[in-house]
């Protein structure tokens, strides 16, 4: 394997709602390893989900005249995922490119990042209570099906080590 | 003209109203059909001309009272009064996901309640995704909760949903009385929903890290509540009780109330007379007064007869729980407003009990679907086949989880108040 195969050219940080500020500060933290050439991409995902719910809640209002509110939220997400990625790229200071896809969510960042050298990824799901939940059902698709490498982050301060559950009875002493 | 020409004729017109609302070609308003087919039914004979009239005269004061509703929810909105909602659920929910998920149930279930579903869908929906993205919080589970409470929050208030008020009109209960019995069934069907939506979204809700404030730059959220609107809106239900048990109809409240918001707007040039005109939707009065009438020669010609064996008689628990899910059922295939036309003739004999217990069925029914029924749904469905089609799988989940449970035990408490109450 030479250098260039493990240099890391293109870093792509997933940014969603809640997170993004943890993934923006993980890529921070990389540029001294990554190099100053590192390209940066911020992605973020408007999934349909909420539009749809709005249009299908307005089709169910048989006859009902004026504009469809459906529309008006995506509008409203549009604008929404341009502050988002506005406020990422000022928080990273650095050059990047902005990259808003629209789709399911999980299928899209995966698809969206299959280039990238590294994909930052925040866990999203309840961390009150570690272990799998810690994933939301989007970061857990993403985490098993992405396939470039991937670095998972806490949106917080990391657990100590002492939070770990309890080891499980091994069950090869357990008299079977 | 016969029984059986009769009832092929007025079929054919209920399916061509139906087809022409759930399609509408070229984007055309659905009186476009409603209204001509009405006028063929009653030229061909197929309903007599006083059955015709009867049915106008009963539906033209729910027409108006439903107007007058959508007119008083335009300048409460014209008036900030859904901006102020949600600066208010943004500075109280301070960041937290699940907090904010009960300031939208309160907010949609009151809103709903109050000012129709229509209101909640068209008008608060928007401002609760814009909320949640303000304070950086994934809007999905609370854009599903305007959803599905613009259905299932629908039972309180005659002025909830169309379908109550045709309800209303033929249940012969007091506003008071109507909202007494509907109380508990509307508390229980939004207790069901919250806690479905807790765990459905339990990781979308989880409680996030110190320090995770709203994006500063869009924080802002200073708009005050226009207290003379809510004033006008409290002193408007108020009036909707007081005129409804002095025996005058409780529609005159609605129109007062939109009158004096209407007028102090129009002086303050913060509405147009074309703005009012246009949230009146004339259209749709004159499509529900079409539907109306073909819906009553379809019953009159035969579809009374066939379903009235499937509609049992009488208030008791297993009674109750039959007429809801048939009720629920309707709305599913054909969407509520025709099903609702339809039972409550076959079910206004058995009793106040029997005709709310169709207004469970036809309101909580409809988020079995996401698009409020099967028709709607698949013609949709055919549209986006070269598009992007919506996640059903979510939806109907959701669906399942809440609408049968929710349905059951409203039915369980519209019983039990009825038991307490008397029918």
């Amino acid at each position: 394997m030479t250098d260039s195969d493990t240099t890391i050219r293109s870093v792509y940080l997933w940014i969603g709602e809640g997170t993004w500020r943890a993934t923006v500060d993980a890529a921070l933290s990389l540029v001294p390893a990554v190099g100053s050439e590192a390209r940066f991409t911020l992605l973020h995902v408007t999934s349909p989900a909420a539009a749809d719910a709005v249009h299908g809640a307005y089709w169910g209002l048989l006859g009902r005249g004026g504009p469809d509110p459906g529309d008006r939220l995506e509008a409203l997400g549009r604008a929404s995922a341009a502050e988002l990625l506005e406020a990422a790229a000022r928080r990273l200071g650095r050059p990047c490119e902005r990259l808003e896809v629209h789709g399911p969510t999980e299928r899209a960042v995966v698809a969206a990042s299959a280039d990238a050298d590294l994909l930052i990824v925040a866990r999203d799901g309840d961390r009150s209570r570690l272990g799998p939940k810690s994933l939301g059902k989007a970061t857990r698709f993403v985490v098993d099906h992405a396939v470039c490498p991937v670095l998972l982050v806490w949106p917080e301060a990391a657990p100590d080590v002492g939070t770990l559950p309890p080891p499980p009875h091994n069950p090869r002493h357990g008299g079977r | 003209m016969n029984a059986a020409v009769g009832e092929t004729v007025s079929l054919l017109a209920l399916i061509t109203v139906l087809a022409w609302a759930v399609t509408r070609p070229r984007g055309w308003p659905e009186a476009v059909a409603a209204a001509p087919a009405a006028v063929i039914l009653i030229a061909a004979g197929a309903i007599p001309a006083g059955d015709a009239n009867a049915e106008a005269r009963r539906l033209g004061p729910v027409i108006g009272f439903l107007i007058a509703i959508l007119v008083l929810a335009h300048l409460c909105d014209d008036d900030g009064l859904f901006k102020a909602c949600g600066a208010w659920m943004a500075r109280s929910a301070a960041g937290r996901p699940r907090r904010l998920l009960v300031l939208v149930f309160a907010t949609a279930a009151v809103t709903t309640a109050v000012l129709s579903l229509d209101t909640t869908v068209v008008l608060l929906t928007p401002v609760v995704f814009a909320t949640a993205a303000r304070l950086d919080v994934r809007a999905r589970p609370h854009v599903y909760a305007c959803t599905h409470l613009a259905n299932s929050a629908s039972l309180l208030l005659p002025v909830s949903n169309l379908t109550n008020l045709l309800a209303f009109a033929a249940s012969g209960l007091g506003f008071g009385r109507f909202a007494a019995l509907m109380a508990l069934p509307w508390l229980v069907v939004i207790g069901v929903e919250y806690v479905v939506f807790g765990r459905f979204f339990a990781s979308d809700l989880a409680p996030r890290g110190p320090g995770r404030r709203a994006r500063p730059e869009t924080a802002a959220g200073d708009a005050r509540l226009p207290v003379f609107t809510v004033t006008v809106v409290v002193l408007t239900l108020a009036g909707f009780v007081a005129a409804s048990a002095a025996g005058v109809s409780p529609a005159w409240a609605a129109l007062a109330g939109a009158a004096v918001l209407a007028g102090r707007a129009l002086a303050r040039k913060r509405s147009t007379p074309l703005s009012l005109l246009r949230a009146a939707d004339l259209p749709f009065g004159v499509f529900v007064l079409g539907l109306g009438i073909v819906v009553a020669a379809m019953v009159d010609n035969g579809l009374g007869t066939a379903l009235r064996p499937l509609l049992p008689a009488g208030t008791s628990l297993p009674a109750l729980l039959a007429i809801a899910a048939l009720a629920a059922a309707l709305a599913n295939v054909c969407n509520n407003l025709p099903a609702v036309l339809v039972l409550l003739p076959l079910t206004a004999a058995s009793g106040a009990g029997a005709v709310l217990a169709v207004l469970l069925g036809v309101n909580i029914g409809p988020n079995l679907t996401y698009t409020g029924s099967l028709a709607t749904l698949l013609w949709r469905r055919t549209l986006r086949q070269h598009g992007e089609a919506p996640d059903l799988g979510e939806f109907t989940r959701l669906g399942l989880l809440t609408v049968p449970a929710g349905l059951v035990l409203a039915v369980l408490a519209l019983w039990a108040g009825l038991r307490v109450m008397g029918g």
